[in-house]
């Protein structure tokens, strides 16, 4: 391959062979980047985007599944929709869900990481163990938080009786359930989180601090006054993150049944989230259309609410 | 800031840590007595002598090894198509001036934020169209690149890689492929490594897509633990066995590259 031989001394008449190295090379240099960036977005474009746009041209049928002949409804899906009380109802868990999930997450995460910047013997050793949870699948913290959270003969309950009060009904009680399925989230993220809020912390100049100190201000002033709004930036990333995967939770209130393989979210749907309910409309009752149309109205949910939160999280942090 | 911090700050840390830890330790507590200990007033928390007896009864239940397996060949192909395209389009995004290069960028930015999990109708629609459904394919292919993993590449490659080794290497007539590969690639293994193992662990834990897509003679890993779950009346014993079992290789692989995962979610906090 004379191409990529290493010219030494490039003669300066230019031979036809070296005129015809200089064209590649120069063909090389522009046409490369885009063949680098081309499988991205060649494969994104067809396994994520096309899927996600199909999604709505779908929830504009009456699609079965296994069935071919599809009936166009128009906005027939949306309109059933908005009258579907489970609906509502699976909106609201989920809503439910990720505030007790993510707002006592951030405020833990940022408690956590505040503890672990400081000057501790076995850093390394703390840093990991805060880490844990990240270890055990969604599908396992499921099935352990739903034996820890037991009715009957759940470990939670167990020691809320030790100390006199219960027993919870975990389960039934709607608001119970909630609580439950976001300790989950809770236990896998937060320690997470906390590593990421540390990281920022640690990017803040000590000197800051050191001024701080000298004009008088205490560990409290100076924590609210100059490392949280440091923060503001990453605490809008980990908002706006844990509102995009919070939204779409499945796997924990799924596992979290006490009737395993159910799709319900709970006998009376306390605890059933729009996935789970999207879940059970396309894979249960084998309704594409209308499924595909609970897919959108949770996309244009989202999108709300990351752009919510980001302009809530700028102004709070402030 | 060099001082100590006192005992507070070691309790409470402690606490949480012990918090974070005693779930994965009661899911083999439990199957290492039997399911009696879940009635009693205060369980001991010293292990029994039961886990082998309940985690062969496992072994017998479910397709524990083909689903293992077939975790680890779903895992480690995402992990390494997401590595090598992520690699490629982050050097070119990183270190090569070509025209439009922004808008895409912002493109690949606007994408990590797009919940491509809701596209999954149309994509059970095509997989089974394709004959796919019930294959690893149907879990892999959907998978094969990511936004994030462009995104954290170039963040990388911006620093690691110096222009002026990229232009000497052009200068002296080395093809771009051949830069990439003896310039960038040896530059971003580090961060090539810790996507690897972000990508794989994401994948091992996926479960709504490889439920809908695959059925319960090939299951992954995940869906053989729900499968076990599944049935009228759980028990616990056998379920968080397998939970256990099945936690185990993620947990060695934590011990060995824990300390590496916890440098590279806080690179990546300051990075993005």
């Amino acid at each position: 391959m004379t191409l990529t031989q290493l010219p030494a001394r490039r003669p300066e008449s230019a031979t036809p062979a070296v005129a015809r190295r200089d064209r590649w090379a120069k063909l090389d240099l522009k046409v490369s980047p885009y063949v680098y960036v081309a499988p991205f977005f060649v494969v994104f474009a067809v396994v994520g985007l096309f899927p996600l746009l199909y999604t709505g041209y779908v929830s504009l049928f009456d699609w079965q599944l296994g069935d071919d002949t599809a009936k166009f409804l128009g906005a027939g899906n949306y309109t059933e929709l908005l009258t579907d009380a489970q609906f509502w109802n699976a909106l609201a868990n989920t809503v439910s869900i990720f505030l007790l999930s993510s707002v006592p997450q951030v405020i833990v995460a940022i408690g956590v990481a505040a503890l672990l910047n400081t000057n501790l013997r076995l850093r390394t050793g703390f840093r990991m163990g805060v880490l844990v949870p990240y270890v055990a699948s969604l599908v396992a913290v499921g099935i352990i938080f739903g034996n820890l959270f037991g009715v009957n003969y759940g470990l939670v309950n167990s020691v809320m009786d030790l100390i006199g009060i219960g027993p919870i009904d975990w389960q039934g009680n709607r608001l119970a359930s909630h609580i439950a399925i976001a300790t989950m989230v809770n236990w896998r993220w937060t320690g997470y989180n906390a590593l990421i809020v540390l990281a920022a912390m640690q990017a803040i100049p000590p000197e800051l601090h050191e001024a701080a100190m000298i004009d008088g201000a205490g560990p409290w002033r100076r924590f609210t006054n100059i490392t949280l709004p440091m923060l503001r930036p990453t605490i809008t990333f980990v908002v706006i993150t844990s509102t995009i995967g919070g939204l779409q939770i499945f796997t924990e209130p799924k596992l979290f049944s006490a009737q395993p393989g159910s799709n319900t979210g709970g006998s009376t749907n306390q605890f059933q989230t729009v996935t789970l309910y999207l879940y059970q409309s396309a894979f249960e009752n084998l309704r594409l259309g209308y499924a595909s149309a609970i897919a959108w109205a949770l996309f244009l949910v989202i999108v709300v609410a990351a752009v919510g939160n980001y302009f809530l999280t700028r102004r709070l942090s402030r | 800031m060099t001082r100590r911090p006192g005992f507070l700050v070691y309790g409470l840390l402690g606490a949480f840590v012990l918090g974070s830890v005693f779930p994965l330790y009661w899911s083999f507590l439990v199957p290492s007595h039997g399911n009696d200990i879940l009635t009693d007033k205060v369980p001991p928390l010293w292990p029994g002598g039961n886990f082998l007896a309940n985690a062969q009864q496992v072994l017998d239940t479910v397709p524990f090894w083909h689903a293992m397996l077939n975790s680890l060949i779903v895992s480690g192909s995402v992990a390494l198509s997401v590595v090598v395209f992520s690699t490629l389009a982050g050097f070119a995004f990183a270190k090569l001036n070509f025209r439009g290069s922004n808008v895409l960028f912002v493109l690949v930015v606007v994408t990590m934020a797009v919940p491509t999990q809701l596209g999954i109708i149309p994509l059970y629609m095509a997989m089974s169209e394709f004959g796919w459904a019930g294959h690893l394919q149907a879990v892999i292919v959907p998978n094969l690149v990511s936004a994030f993993g462009v995104f954290w590449m170039r963040q990388y490659l911006v620093d690691a890689v110096p222009s002026e080794l990229i232009e000497a290497a052009r200068a002296d007539g080395c093809s771009m492929i051949r830069v990439f590969w003896h310039v960038a690639v040896p530059a971003a293994r580090p961060a090539a490594a810790m996507l690897g193992l972000f990508t794989f662990m994401q994948s091992w834990n996926d479960f709504l897509w490889p439920l809908i897509a695959l059925d319960q003679n090939n299951p992954t890993i995940q869906l053989a633990l729900e499968q076990l779950q599944a049935g009228y009346y759980v028990n616990y014993a056998l379920v968080l066995a397998g939970t256990t079992l099945a936690t185990i290789p993620i947990f060695l692989l934590f011990v060995v590259v824990g300390r590496q995962l916890v440098a590279g979610i806080m690179q990546g906090a300051v990075k993005g």
